[in-house]
């Protein structure tokens, strides 16, 4: 085995490559966003955010994934203190969770598209859908990512590596939060008014 | 029913996409007659697990550099076939395309540009930095070294896909940055933009991964001592290349995304209907463009810092303002996209705030010049091919930047939007900057790999034609701008006047012919008398730590990472002429066991391209179920690394100090 030096060094390697990751996705959001800003007005005669948006339903999404922002947290806290079953618990949560709010997305997206107001009914649809749909996806990749680790947690218990990788996954999970805020705010809020 | 499922099975693709008129079914012929030879002699000389255990597998940084540059020379050729094409084309002035049709002109400059930006320029960035970047800076390996070998093999996915259009299909005629809405499937239905979307994407998804490999490799592995002001001046080039890579590709990735959504699921970026906005893609493609440009010359810069004053026998003049002049021109190059369009229309003060911000990045570049002059200043120069290779180049960058600050200028810039004078700038200043910086870097670091130097005559021949075709192939061209000739015409009016510089250029495109040949005669003939041109591990007295160790290199680089105390650290011990008298404290060294998964997700990635082009659904499936699976293999396997120990490295140098 390596030294503990060495790992450790190796770890500080990976964690500032993840952040640098996560620091590029955000560019590529910020394009994302950046043409959904310029193509909001643009319907096409079509219907705009205000007639499409139900809110209700969008806080309700928000706060799904704002709470699963929380109970990856807490079973981070629980990985650093030991407490093993704590872990896997919340992580659990965490994952039903986010796929609860992968689903409400999905049908969300799917009521549009059979009203008749999908991705190819005007420019500022396309960029909704792209926008919200790449969050979406990432979301889709974290919740793999999840399976994956809980399996990996469970049968090695509790190796170093799936812990630090633990840490990670709570950095991509935060990372998503953010982004979801930001589009609440300039997608749903700003963009649903009239 | 059959047809059905032929259609289920190959998408769009029907036998008549393998018909191509001569000159394309020529080159596609020579292509796969070129590879069925390969696999012919690696089956006959029995080398294919030679070349799977050694190469194709290796996590190795400088058997994948020297794989970049490999791939990277091979396109260079291809893209100099285009542009003869295209300069015989525009000589004989032939309206009624018998050499060229005006859809296969449209289609050689749209793989010319493409090619040589995206397979030839960032191959070769990136195949330096493979092989300079972890002996520059005292270390064994780059910070992640699976990632890197995926990058490489995304880079050649990408690579394939686009010369596949010489066989199946055709290419894009949307030029090489593919504008809507002329890219837009209502106006380009065919495979070719397809083609361009992801061959581009796949390697540009490989280029992000090793900016960032090589960003955490500069920031986390220096050897101790070696603080950021200690860096050589090469590694703050590449630090601040891969920052812009790690700021502008994200940018490119989501530009080609939307296109591609909008050519496959029928979305409206970028659409002339449906509300969509072509000029966004233009903004958002500059917004990647202009910094890829300083991504490409600030490499370059690095290597003739390193050149001059290595040469010139002396420290580089300024290093502090160098570094300052890097940091500003990578800040600079994100607030000046909007020069590549000023007639968009955004009005004169937004066109002003570009003309200026766009002035502005001619200091630190300026200085930078200025600097390199200073450092040949009594110095004691030596007339090497590197350095015949960057005074060329100083010659030719100031040229083409003082074109360039001209055309900073809106007012004047709308005389020369799109027309020659601007194909003649950027020319000038990518062959003249990242070409001539690559061939200078090839020249000084080939002994470092290889134990020998390439031939000093036939470089001196080769650099010649090299300057003399460039000058001839150019300055026609900022003339024929003048006189209004716009750039991606097949044919022109007899009247205008322009023949007769359109054959001086292409006289000139035939020199530079001329000084490629003598630079494969040069390496053809260098390797064939290696053992004239046997060097030690320091040929030319270099200043920096990859001259320390071992020509070519040993797979740990540093068998002891050395602790570095000043700028020019190995200048600096041989002037103290501190020989190692110590023995040698070894310790156990942990490289990275080869691995396949690397080029299987390349493989997963062309496959995923050929899917999504055709419209071949299942494949496309199979594809990403296939990318995603291996890495989850990678990501979940144990045992990558295996261990040298301190005694098998001590019998390694001691058999190589006897040698």
């Amino acid at each position: 085995m390596r030294s503990v030096v060495e790992e450790t060094a190796i770890q500080e390697k990976k964690t500032l490559g993840f952040w640098i990751y996560l620091m590029t996705d955000l560019i590529l959001f910020a394009s994302l966003f950046a043409t959904f800003a310029v193509l909001r007005g643009q319907t096409a005669g079509g219907p705009g955010g205000h007639d499409l948006f139900d809110m209700p339903f969008v806080l309700l999404e928000t706060m799904i994934l704002l709470t699963s922002s929380f109970t990856v947290g807490l079973a981070i806290l629980g990985s650093n203190r030991g407490y093993k079953k704590q872990t896997i618990l919340w992580l659990i949560v965490t994952f039903v969770l986010g796929a609860a709010f992968l689903a409400l997305e999905l049908s969300e997206f799917s009521y549009l598209a059979a009203e008749g107001n999908s991705w190819q009914r005007s420019a500022f649809l396309s960029a909704f859908f792209t926008l919200v749909g790449t969050h979406g996806l990432h979301i889709a990749i974290g919740l793999l990512w999840l399976i994956i680790m809980v399996i990996r947690l469970v049968k090695f218990k509790f190796r170093q590596t799936d812990l630090n990788r633990l840490a990670l996954f709570g950095l991509f999970w935060h990372f998503l939060d953010v982004v979801w805020i930001f589009i609440f705010s300039i997608v749903y809020l700003i963009g649903g008014m009239a | 029913m059959f047809q059905n499922i032929l259609d289920f099975v190959f998408g769009r693709l029907k036998p008549s996409d393998f018909v191509h008129d001569p000159i394309m079914a020529g080159a596609g012929f020579a292509m796969v007659g070129a590879l069925v030879l390969a696999v012919i002699g690696l089956t006959y000389f029995k080398k294919w697990g030679w070349l799977w255990r050694n190469w194709i597998t290796t996590l190795d940084p400088k058997k994948i550099g020297i794989m970049y540059i490999l791939v990277s020379v091979v396109m260079l050729l291809r893209g100099l076939a285009d542009a003869l094409l295209l300069r015989a084309q525009q000589a004989s002035n032939d309206a009624a395309g018998t050499l060229l049709s005006s859809d296969h002109f449209q289609q050689i400059f749209s793989a010319h540009g493409s090619i040589m930006i995206f397979f030839v320029a960032m191959g070769i960035i990136f195949g330096i930095f493979n092989l300079i970047i972890p002996s520059q800076i005292g270390a064994r390996d780059v910070a992640f070294p699976f990632l890197n070998s995926v990058s490489f093999w995304l880079f050649a996915s990408g690579m394939i896909l686009i010369n596949a259009p010489l066989v199946v299909g055709e290419f894009s005629t949307a030029g090489w940055l593919a504008y809507p809405p002329l890219s837009e499937l209502q106006y380009s239905p065919g495979v070719g933009v397809d083609y361009w979307i992801w061959s581009l994407q796949i390697a540009g998804i490989g280029s992000l991964l090793s900016g960032i490999n090589f960003f955490v490799t500069i920031i986390k592995m220096r050897a101790p001592g070696m603080t950021l002001m200690k860096m050589p001046i090469f590694v703050w080039s590449a630090l601040t290349s891969t920052g812009l890579i790690m700021f502008a590709f994200p940018i490119l990735t989501a530009t080609l995304g939307m296109l591609a959504l909008d050519r496959l699921l029928g979305m409206h970026f970028f659409t002339a209907d449906g509300g969509g906005n072509p000029m966004m893609y233009v903004n958002l493609i500059w917004a990647w463009g202009h910094p890829e440009v300083y991504i490409l010359v600030l490499p370059a810069f690095g290597i003739f810092s390193e050149v001059v004053s290595t040469f010139s026998g002396k420290k580089l003049f300024g290093y502090t303002s160098m570094v300052v002049a890097l940091l500003a021109i990578a800040i600079l190059s994100f607030t000046v996209w909007l020069h590549h369009f000023f007639t968009m229309g955004a009005g004169a003060d937004v066109n002003t705030f570009f003309g200026i911000m766009t002035m502005i990045i001619a200091i630190p570049t300026g200085v930078k010049v200025f600097n390199w002059i200073f450092t040949m200043y009594r110095g004691r120069v030596r007339f090497t091919t590197p350095m015949l290779w960057f005074m060329g180049f100083i010659v030719t960058f100031t040229l083409g930047g003082l074109a360039g600050v001209l055309m900073s200028v809106p007012p004047a810039d709308f005389q020369f939007h799109n027309s020659l004078f601007l194909v003649a700038h950027f020319h000038t200043m990518i062959v003249g900057g990242v070409l001539f910086g690559a061939f200078a870097g090839f020249a000084y670091w080939f002994p470092k790999f290889t134990g020998f130097t390439l031939n000093e005559r036939l470089g001196r021949y080769a650099f010649w034609n090299w300057i003399i075709g460039f000058l001839l192939a150019f300055i026609p061209l900022y003339i024929l701008g003048f006189m209004g000739a716009t750039r991606r015409l097949d044919h022109y009016d007899p009247s205008m006047g322009w023949q007769g510089l359109f054959i001086v250029a292409g006289i000139g495109v035939a020199i530079i012919c001329v000084g490629v040949f003598f630079q494969l005669l040069q390496l053809g003939y260098s390797i064939w008398k290696r053992n004239d041109n046997r060097v030690g591990s320091d040929p030319w007295n270099g200043r920096s730590l990859e001259w320390s160790i071992a020509s070519p290199p040993p797979e740990y680089n540093f068998a002891v990472i050395p602790t570095v105390t000043t700028r020019d650290e190995f200048w600096e011990l041989k002037k103290k002429k501190r020989a190692s008298l110590l023995k040698p404290a070894y310790e156990d060294i942990w490289l990275p066991k080869n691995s396949g998964l690397g080029p299987i997700i390349g493989a997963f990635a062309l496959a995923f391209g050929i899917a999504v082009i055709w419209h071949m659904w299942w494949l496309v499936v199979i594809s990403l179920i296939g990318v995603i699976v291996t890495m989850i293999i990678r990501l979940t396997s144990d045992n990558t690394e295996y261990k040298l120990t301190a005694a098998e490295v001590a019998k390694h140098e001691l058999k190589r100090g006897i040698v």
